[in-house]
């Protein structure tokens, strides 16, 4: 119902929206809450387990009932709290969790069934015949529990992630928040000031106090004046604070786009990552419930939740309220409520030295002892003593006090302290490092409080940033005390609820400590109180002061769960922004890709790079047609492959032979300028790091190749070295992967083809180098083979990549040759035995891949040490050997290796399979493959098995090298 | 967590690769007991408490760092430059 | 016989977004100087210019000398005629250099690197990543920026810059 004179909202600009398929009115300003309020919606949701009929409990982002879905263009929202989605033209909501409607919900035969739905029931009752588990038990559960439903699409919507930096941030925008920040921004340093409602202010929008002898919320709009007029200062409304992190660091969710219909490029939500020198947490405080026989009846609700409904949105949920509190806040209630002309029937104050209330009529040490209306409030039972009377209501608003919102400052392990006083946590100094707490969240309730705590944090906060602290005149505010009758439950026999959200009772509470769950943490997974979306905001101190009651223990005792980010809901799409398709990792593309595309080549992921799989022709239907086509194309005539992704490292100074001899196993110094040499690289543990050609381009300049996979991991090793053990040597090096193009031509005809593209002979030996002009541009040319073939590469600075790639395979084709790819690439080398990162895969050893010789006796290296160390040497380890199968049968990579006859077990595998490929040269299957004892075992038979693609296939254990095995082809 | 750099300033840990315990700068001699390489490559204190280990600035200045840190304040007493040089 | 075509990383016209303008920039030369130990003094002196502190630029007769990590600047410009104590390459085709200038530029680039880009002036560059990409940021004024990252990842760069972009511009368009 509305309250014509009151609220926030903009009656000038009426909105129509939709909730489960009816179409209300509201208005700008208003939330879906307060919209199905005005429209006296009572029952907006069913609760977790009993689905019970629930209605609106809060007003803020603690809301446990009334969560819904939205449904947008591109989304379907679950758990959306209808207390901060603030109404648009056009909102389209469902209620959730019920079937088939609100008002009929099938399941709530939960609620009839309750005696044996108490808290742990399935722990105990689904536990056998246990093969229903996961068939029948599981699903069932899942089907009637749990909240909103997902559309099972991909979110469309758009998503944002930035970051923010300053030199205070202020978590709140209440009276400390607002005069925390204003003092600060005054005194000139930046600050961000955050709130998570769409507009500032905190209590002081919904309670009607003055500050200076002006409306709260004057004071409010005067601040904001200023505020504006400060470039130093940030305001970011409709943004929650949802972590405190190591140095200065937070998280936040901004509410962009979910308050408006959907715009192009308009992000829904923004996670902020906000890096702070200091901070003032001013979050306030969060009202709590009492909890009493069927308190969770739609009607009951918090008695802030009725100020902040009237005040700021103009709405009450009844014409008949009730007000049950412990505390003198709900008489600003009461009052504020009678002022506008609503009835208050009564105030149930349990308190005997309560104070009458002019205009009703105050029950002083009564209790509320039960709600009745299934479908809304119709009544409450008022007991004192032993008598009990009834009072017929439509609202009831209870206050047990208040909690201060501490949450941040347990984020990083802190634990907030017992305040006897207060009944409630308040946080520890220094929880939270360069963090001070301010007003209500510090457990200083009054509107006095809270300014003079804000301005004495900022004040502070200045002193610690090196600023000078101005003293100000503090506005006048009320200052009244706190008093408190620590009331947790009315006793029933009953149920009464504690946690709405997770319908946990007050005697599931004390059925977990009978059932010997005393410790707080175990009482909390025992009874799942907690774990909902509020993550337990409305119900955690009462569950453990009911918790305490039942062991006997006192509250500070039985402490209190962790709280643990995010301190509201943050949704996955928001924080993984940015990251879906292809925005997930850079994509790397090579000179030759579009002319590679242009072929129809099929791309794969090498890394971050995207390279040519094969070069389809017309009439091939299969990818092994075409490999098989370019693997004899390049043992026949010649061919031509990108291999701009190989890592390249120019590496210059007096000292570079002898850094090169230190990071390779083998000796680089003596290697005479213009020839190039394949090193082997280890890890100091003595496993290989990488391997490549280093070429002597200089009498102190050098150029080393690294694996693709490698690049990255072999620059970090070099600085490392460099850094840590020989920093004063003369030598720097530099990563030029990404200046150069480089091609590798292949095959017989390859120097006719390099001739060709030179217009003269390369002139170079086997392992030779030189700079080169191709068609008036500085190149390089390298006599190096990965195929077995004669091969060449030959490099340009890459804006000239394209154009050479697309000559190369022009002058190729003219020769029977052309483009090859990678299928082709992988054949060729594992006919040469070649090794790539399947074999040098981390765990490999020089001596397993036959290269101890490549250790040089002479000098130290990197791994040198742990390479020779026992162990890491013979027969006993896997060794890699060749494999041919005895018939015309697939292998595959990650087969296992066993004697003839040997039972398959794990213990009795003696080796691997770490690349295959199909040789149309040996018209055969080929694989690398480690074998204990390898070398030793040429000749042998060996079973290969690979249970997962159901492959059992007897192989001939070779030597690597199957193609070319003098390398006559390499030096011809 | 936000480590500062000697060269670049403060910077988020993304910017940053782990490596491990700054026992690595201690490279034993090529001659010495295999205990000693045990010790270098292997044995590692986990203390609760006061640790330095190494951290590359990859997305930065490709300084290596020596970062002396206490795993149970998080609190960085220190990051030094390992080839030292910096400002 | 043909001289090979040069071509751009993309080849893309600019775009402008909210009054901020993307583009990217010729090709220029680029020569990485990267003094050997102890010689960062003898470099500069051969060079003429002053070497970078972290994170400065040192400009001088239409050359910049661009802070590029530990012991390491980009000269921008042509390339030393004189040998330098010091690795020298040529890098000039390993960079793709986008521009970002306008209002919203460090709005964009809040969305896309870590730093405080709060007080930035000329003569101050960052080594840093643009999300997961290595990036010289090199400032020309405090809303007008030049973005140095891999050529290989030239458009993955300009997609997240105007992804970011779109964005901003979307934001800014609901007050403006």
């Amino acid at each position: 119902m509305r309250i014509d004179s009151k609220g926030r909202i903009d009656r000038s600009r009426p909105l129509t929206f939709v909730f489960d398929g009816t179409s209300y009115a509201g208005f700008k300003g208003d939330t879906l809450a307060s919209a199905l309020m005005a429209n006296n919606v009572r029952v907006v949701g069913r609760s977790f387990k009993y689905h019970r009929p629930r209605g609106i409990l809060t007003a803020g982002s603690e809301e446990p009932n009334a969560l819904v879905e939205v449904l947008g263009p591109s989304n379907q929202t679950p758990n959306t709290r209808a207390t901060m989605q603030e109404l648009f033209e056009g909102l389209v909501a469902r209620s959730q969790n019920r079937w088939p409607s609100l008002g009929l919900d099938l399941l709530e035969v939960n609620d009839l069934a309750a005696p044996f739905l108490s808290a742990g029931f399935y722990y105990k009752t689904f536990m056998w015949p246990r093969r229903l588990w996961e068939g029948l038990y599981e699903p069932l559960i899942r089907r009637a529990a749990g909240l909103g439903r997902l559309s099972g699409k991909h979110d469309e919507g758009t998503y944002e992630k930035a970051w923010a930096h300053c030199d205070l941030l202020v978590i709140g925008a209440g009276p400390a928040g607002l005069m925390a920040a204003l003092t600060a921004a005054r005194a000139g340093v930046d600050v961000i000031l955050c709130d998570e409602s769409s507009e500032p202010g905190g209590r002081l929008l919904s309670d009607e106090g003055a500050i200076d002898g002006l409306p709260a919320a004057d004071w409010v709009a005067g601040v904001l004046a200023e505020m504006a007029s400060l470039p130093n200062l940030r305001l970011m409304t409709r943004t929650t604070v949802t972590g405190a992190y190591d140095d200065g660091t937070f998280g936040a969710l901004e509410r962009v786009g979910l308050h408006r219909r959907p715009r192009p490029n308009l992000p829904r939500e923004c996670f902020w990552r906000i890096v702070a020198k200091r901070s003032i947490l001013a979050a306030g405080a969060l009202e709590r419930a009492i909890a009493f026989e069927n308190n969770d009846r739609p009607g009951v609700m918090m008695a802030s939740a009725l100020s902040t409904y009237l005040n700021r949105y103009g709405v009450v949920p009844g014409k008949r309220i009730a007000l049950f509190a412990n505390t003198d806040s709900a008489r600003n209630t009461a009052r504020s409520l009678m002022a506008a002309g609503v009835e208050v029937a009564a105030i149930i104050d349990p308190r005997e030295d309560a104070a009458e209330e002019p205009g009703t009529t105050v029950h002083r040490g009564a209790v509320v002892a039960r709600a009745r209306g299934r479908m809304g409030l119709r009544e409450i039972t008022i007991r004192k003593g032993a008598s009990e009377t009834r009072l017929s209501v439509d609202c009831l608003g209870v206050s047990g006090g208040w909690n201060p919102t501490l949450h941040l400052t347990c984020h990083m392990n802190g634990r907030p302290r017992w305040s006897a006083d207060l009944a409630a946590f308040v946080p520890n100094d220094g929880a939270i490092p360069g963090m001070l707490v301010a007003g209500a969240a510090n457990g200083s309730f009054s509107t006095h409080g809270c300014l003079a705590a804000g301005a004495e944090a900022a004040r502070a906060s200045l002193a610690a940033l090196g600023m000078a602290a101005p003293m100000a005149a503090l506005p006048q505010a009320e200052d009244a005390p706190y008093a408190i009758a620590p009331l947790w439950q009315v006793p029933t026999k009953k149920r009464a609820w504690l946690d709405f959200a997770n319908d946990v009772t007050t005697k599931d509470v004390a059925l977990s400590a009978q059932e010997g769950f005393t410790s707080v943490e175990h009482m909390k997974r025992y009874t799942t109180q907690g774990m909902a979306p509020d993550q337990g905001k409305n119900s955690n101190v009462a569950a453990l002061a009911v918790l305490a009651d039942a062991t006997g223990r006192g509250i500070p005792e039985t402490g209190t769960t962790t709280f643990r980010p995010p301190f509201a809901p943050v949704s996955i799409a928001a924080m993984g922004a940015g990251g879906r398709g292809a925005g997930f990792a850079p994509q790397r593309f090579l000179t030759s890709d579009r002319a590679s595309r242009d072929r129809h080549a099929p791309m794969i992921e090498a890394g971050l790079w995207y390279r040519p799989s094969y070069f389809p022709k017309p009439g091939e239907t299969t990818w092994r047609e075409s490999c098989d086509r370019e693997v004899m194309m390049v043992r026949s005539s010649v061919g031509v492959t990108d291999v701009s992704t190989l890592g390249k490292i120019d590496i210059q100074g007096p000292d570079a032979g002898r850094f090169l001899d230190f990071v390779y196993t083998n000796t680089f110094s003596t290697l005479p300028v213009g020839r190039v040499r394949y090193g082997l690289m280890l890890r100091e543990d003595g496993h290989v790091l990488d391997d490549g050609t280093c070429a002597r381009l200089g009498e102190t300049h050098w150029l080393m190749t690294t694996t693709t996979a490698a690049a990255g991991l072999v620059m970090r090793h070099l600085d490392f070295v460099h850094q840590a053990f020989c920093a004063d040597w003369q030598v720097r090096f530099t990563s030029v992967t990404e200046g150069w193009a480089q091609f590798a031509v292949a095959g017989p005809r390859a120097r006719d083809l390099i001739t060709s593209a030179l217009g003269r002979a390369p002139g170079l030996p086997f392992m030779g180098c030189s700079d080169v002009t191709v068609q008036g541009i500085a190149g390089r040319l390298f006599r190096i083979s990965f195929s077995g073939e004669e091969g060449y590469e030959i490099a340009v600075p890459t804006r000239y990549g394209e154009a050479l790639f697309r000559d190369l395979i022009a002058r190729a084709e003219t020769m029977g040759g052309g483009p090859y790819g990678m299928e082709a690439l992988n054949v060729l080398r594992i006919e040469k035995g070649f090794i790539t990162h399947a074999e040098i895969h981390g765990r490999t050893t020089a001596c397993d891949i036959g290269m101890e010789k490549m250790v040089s006796a002479k000098k130290d290296c990197i791994g040198k040490a742990a390479a020779a160390r026992p162990g890491m040497t013979g027969p006993e380890r896997e060794q890699l050997v060749g494999l041919k199968p005895l018939t015309d049968s697939p292998i595959t990579a990650g087969a296992h290796l066993f004697a003839q006859g040997a039972e398959l077990t794990r213990e009795n595998s003696a080796g691997y399979v770490t690349s295959v490929g199909y040789s149309p040269l040996l018209k055969s299957h080929l694989a690398l493959a480690f074998l204990k004892n390898g070398r030793a075992r040429h000749g042998e038979t060996i079973r290969l098995v690979d249970r997962l693609r159901d492959i059992d296939v007897l192989c001939s254990v070779t030597g690597p090298v199957f193609h070319d095995p003098e390398g006559e082809k390499l030096r011809a | 967590m936000r480590l500062t750099c000697p060269f670049c300033g403060p910077r988020d840990r993304r910017e940053f690769h782990y490596y491990g315990a700054a026992d690595y700068l201690n490279r034993p001699g090529p001659e010495a007991a295999a205990s000693a390489w045990d010790d270098y490559l292997h044995n590692r204190d986990n203390p609760a408490g006061v640790t330095q280990d190494l951290w590359y600035h990859e997305q930065g200045c490709a300084a290596w760092l020596k970062v002396t840190r206490n795993t149970v304040t998080h609190e960085i007493l220190a990051v030094d430059a390992v080839a030292g040089g910096a400002a | 016989m043909p001289d090979l075509i040069a071509k751009p990383a993309l080849g893309h016209a600019p775009l402008t977004l909210a009054g901020t303008t993307l583009t990217e920039e010729p090709q220029a030369r680029i020569t990485a100087i990267a003094p050997f130990p102890g010689q960062t003094d003898a470099v500069a002196r051969a060079l003429g210019m002053a070497f970078p502190a972290p994170g400065q630029v040192v400009e001088s007769g239409g050359r910049s000398l661009v802070w590029a990590g530990r012991d390491i600047a980009f000269l921008i410009g042509d390339a030393p005629t004189v040998a330098l104590a010091a690795s020298v390459t040529d890098q000039s085709d390993a960079w793709v250099t986008l521009a970002l200038r306008g209002p919203q530029a460090v709005a964009a680039l809040a969305r896309l690197v870590s730093l405080d880009l709060r007080r930035v002036q000329a003569g101050q560059c960052f080594r840093t990543g643009l999300n997961h990409m290595p990036l010289v940021l090199i400032v020309e004024d405090a809303d007008r920026f030049r973005l140095m990252t891999f050529r290989s990842m030239a458009q993955t760069a300009w997609h997240e810059v105007q992804d970011a972009l779109e964005k901003v511009a979307a934001r800014a368009a609901l007050t403006a």
